[in-house]
């Protein structure tokens, strides 16, 4: 594949751009809630995506929710407002931010403007959205245990000139206090470039700067 | 009901309209950012304080070199909103894995509520501005009786009588008395000058304000009163407690040009959007239309373009305890806020700032249910009038000469006025981006494709328990 990169290059358009990103992002929640073991694993089905097997729920309620979501943010996308979008898991009994899985996400303004597209290999992207969900996948590792029930909510960064759908309501950033950070991989389609970092609180053992 | 000649008669009569001559306060407004409201208050002010920076200044913090006091600021940055940013969670959240309601609405709008404007907060007085008799006022849930025209006259039925007050000279007027009466809606035109005046008797009489004529009388389109009534142009729409809509084109003699027929009970709401393609329509049977003119006028088997029900999930209220029972709303023409009035026991207005639904201000004064509201042109003023037969002035808007100019048209429209009642409905405007929404997104409702470009109005419903749903439609232009 990467030897034919150059005549491999496919034209990306900004609804294009905008598309990939919103079903990554579904995916990728997905994923985390699959991972995190915020929803029983039973409640999920086997999908295979991104050359990999991806899980997807099967509750109606989360797969509306990110059905709306994907929605709104695709459209976000197209009009170049998206900052960043950003999944928190929370205690349920607390509401204590455990979890912040934060992709801050970079606009081609020019792309915005003059709705030009740009190319590039869609197989190169899906290499690397591929590298991203392997590392969602293998940061059970080093994440602490949430082993008390959790739920999960999803922010949108937006521009302030965005229209508020009446669906969507303002918000805290739900931030965590003194957090400890992860960098993951990043993807770009040459129209949306997205950073992926996951922040979680310190488990009590750490030292704390 | 009282007629007005024996009012005149007995000398003792209430004269309409007359004001009360309370102590007047100071009018002179305080224009410091002082909230009386404490819900609303500390939030404000303290968003207002941390997004100073927002006015171009920089608050940055001083770079730190150890990479966890760099994620420390980075988050700080975020508290700040240093990036012109606004933050936004879907309300609909999903079910918790353990089968109950996760994180509540409420939780997270009272809390760290961070308001996007940066507008320093105006006084909201707590107090009518003014206080007007209507005797003879009626008391009727369903009926129209006050309506604020373009000229800043306001009109305004008792009985059988309309009067009007202008705005600009505080002078009353009687227009007409009808024996025919009572009057039960009221609705002036586009220019101002002309009025709508729909009778119990079914028939509709147009009057010249100006002249202090009468122009017409339509009949025969309603078997029953006409409780509300909608311009569009030289269109004049009228709803009947038959359930009937009537287009009537005023110009020619042949009025009725459409009828629509899908309400069971009484037609109680009537707005047309401001591209008048489409109309809204509440009915007492819990239903709202929205009518699209071509749509109606082709040889399709239901004439209507969307049929809400109470029942239908797109419709769904606000999880919002309005405390009472909601009688009437209205939209503010300046600011993304709603004024609701209510009935027992305060029979308050109260004010919220949309879409978050904050309470910012509850106004006190009538002393029973405040059945009607209207707007001045200015978007400033609110009028009430309720059964205690007052008609009260508000500024909850803002004071006229500190109003910032209404947005121009090509942005979006003015909020238009609520018709209350039940299954009341509105067209009012969402704000729209630059580029337009080419879908409408409903809770349990799968995205409606508009397609085009299009102008984004809101649609409010209110029931009859006192609850009112909000949703978007969004409109091609």
């Amino acid at each position: 594949m990467a030897s034919k990169t150059a005549a491999a290059k496919d034209i990306i358009t900004l609804h294009g751009s905008a598309a990939i990103v919103s079903e990554f992002f579904c995916y990728a929640a997905n994923s985390i809630l699959y991972n995190r073991a915020v929803y029983p694993e039973e409640s999920f089905a086997k999908v295979k995506k991104y050359g990999l097997p991806m899980l997807l729920t099967q509750d109606e309620s989360v797969k509306s929710f990110l059905s709306n979501l994907t929605c709104q943010i695709s459209e976000w996308l197209e009009a170049g407002k998206l900052q960043r979008v950003v999944l928190v898991i929370m205690s349920k009994a607390t509401g204590e931010v455990l979890e912040r899985w934060n992709f801050r996400i970079e606009t081609d303004a020019e792309v915005v403007e003059k709705r030009v597209s740009r190319e590039k290999s869609d197989k190169e992207i899906m290499r690397e959205i591929q590298a991203i969900m392997r590392q969602v996948a293998s940061s059970i590792t080093y994440l602490p245990c949430l082993d008390e029930p959790c739920v999960f909510d999803v922010l949108a960064y937006t521009d302030t000139d965005v229209a508020v759908p009446f669906t969507w309501v303002e918000s805290d950033p739900k931030l965590i206090a003194n957090p400890q950070m992860v960098k993951l991989h990043a993807f770009d389609t040459k129209i949306h470039k997205v950073d992926t970092l996951v922040s979680y609180k310190n488990d009590e053992w750490d030292e704390e700067e | 009901p009282v007629t007005n000649s024996e009012l005149k008669l007995t000398g003792q009569a209430r004269c309409p309209l007359r004001e009360h001559f309370l102590p007047r306060k100071n009018t002179k407004e305080n224009l410091d950012r002082f909230i009386p409201n404490r819900s609303a208050m500390d939030l404000d002010y303290a968003h207002y304080a941390l997004t100073k920076g927002r006015n171009g200044k920089d608050q940055e913090e001083t770079t730190v070199s150890s990479p966890s006091r760099e994620a420390y600021r980075k988050q700080l940055a975020e508290t700040m909103n240093l990036n012109h940013t606004r933050i936004l969670a879907f309300r609909n959240k999903p079910k918790d894995p353990a089968q109950l309601l996760p994180t509540d609405h409420s939780a997270s709008s009272l809390h760290q509520q961070q308001p996007k404007s940066v507008k320093p907060r105006r006084h909201i007085p707590q107090t009518s501005e003014r206080t007007l008799d209507a005797p003879d006022i009626v008391d009727d849930f369903y009926l129209n009786l006050l309506d604020w025209g373009s000229a800043n006259v306001l009109a305004i039925a008792l009985g059988h009588t309309v009067y009007l007050w202008d705005a600009s000279s505080g002078f009353t007027y009687e227009l007409v008395t009808i024996e025919k009466g009572p009057v039960t809606s009221i609705n002036w035109a586009p220019d101002g000058r002309h009025v709508a005046v729909g009778l119990n008797n079914s028939e509709v009489q147009l009057w010249d304000s100006a002249s202090n004529r009468q122009l017409r009388t339509l009949k025969g389109c309603h078997q029953s009163r006409v409780g509300s009534l909608a311009w569009n142009n030289h269109i004049l729409t009228t709803g009947g407690m038959d359930g009937q809509i009537v287009n009537n084109d005023v110009r020619i003699r042949s009025h009725v040009v459409e009828t629509y027929s899908g309400h069971t009970q009484e037609v109680c709401g009537l707005k047309w959007s401001g591209s008048g393609q489409q109309l809204a329509s509440g009915g007492n049977d819990n239903v709202v239309h929205i009518w699209d003119r071509s749509v109606a006028s082709s040889n399709s088997t239901t004439q209507w373009l969307h049929r809400l029900e109470e029942h239908t999930s797109a419709v769904k209220p606000l999880p919002v305890d309005t405390g009472s029972q909601v009688c009437s709303l209205l939209w503010s023409k300046n600011e993304r806020e709603l004024l609701s009035s209510h009935g027992f026991a305060q029979n308050q207005l109260t004010l919220w700032k949309y879409p978050s639904m904050v309470k910012m201000a509850e106004l006190n004064g009538h002393t029973s249910r405040v059945l009607y509201m209207a707007q001045s042109p200015d978007g400033c003023t609110v009028a009430s009038a309720a059964g205690d037969e007052t008609l009260r002035f508000w500024n909850v808007f803002g004071v006229p000469e500190t109003a910032k100019k209404p947005a121009p048209k090509a942005a979006h429209e003015p909020f238009s006025r609520v018709n209350r009642g039940h299954g009341l409905s509105v067209w009012c405007p969402s704000s729209v981006n630059r580029d337009g929404i080419s879908q409408i997104h409903a809770p349990g409702f799968p995205p409606f494709d508009l397609g085009g470009r299009s102008e984004g109005l809101m649609l409010v419903v209110l029931w009859p328990y006192g609850g009112f749903g909000i949703f978007g439609w969004i409109q091609n232009r």
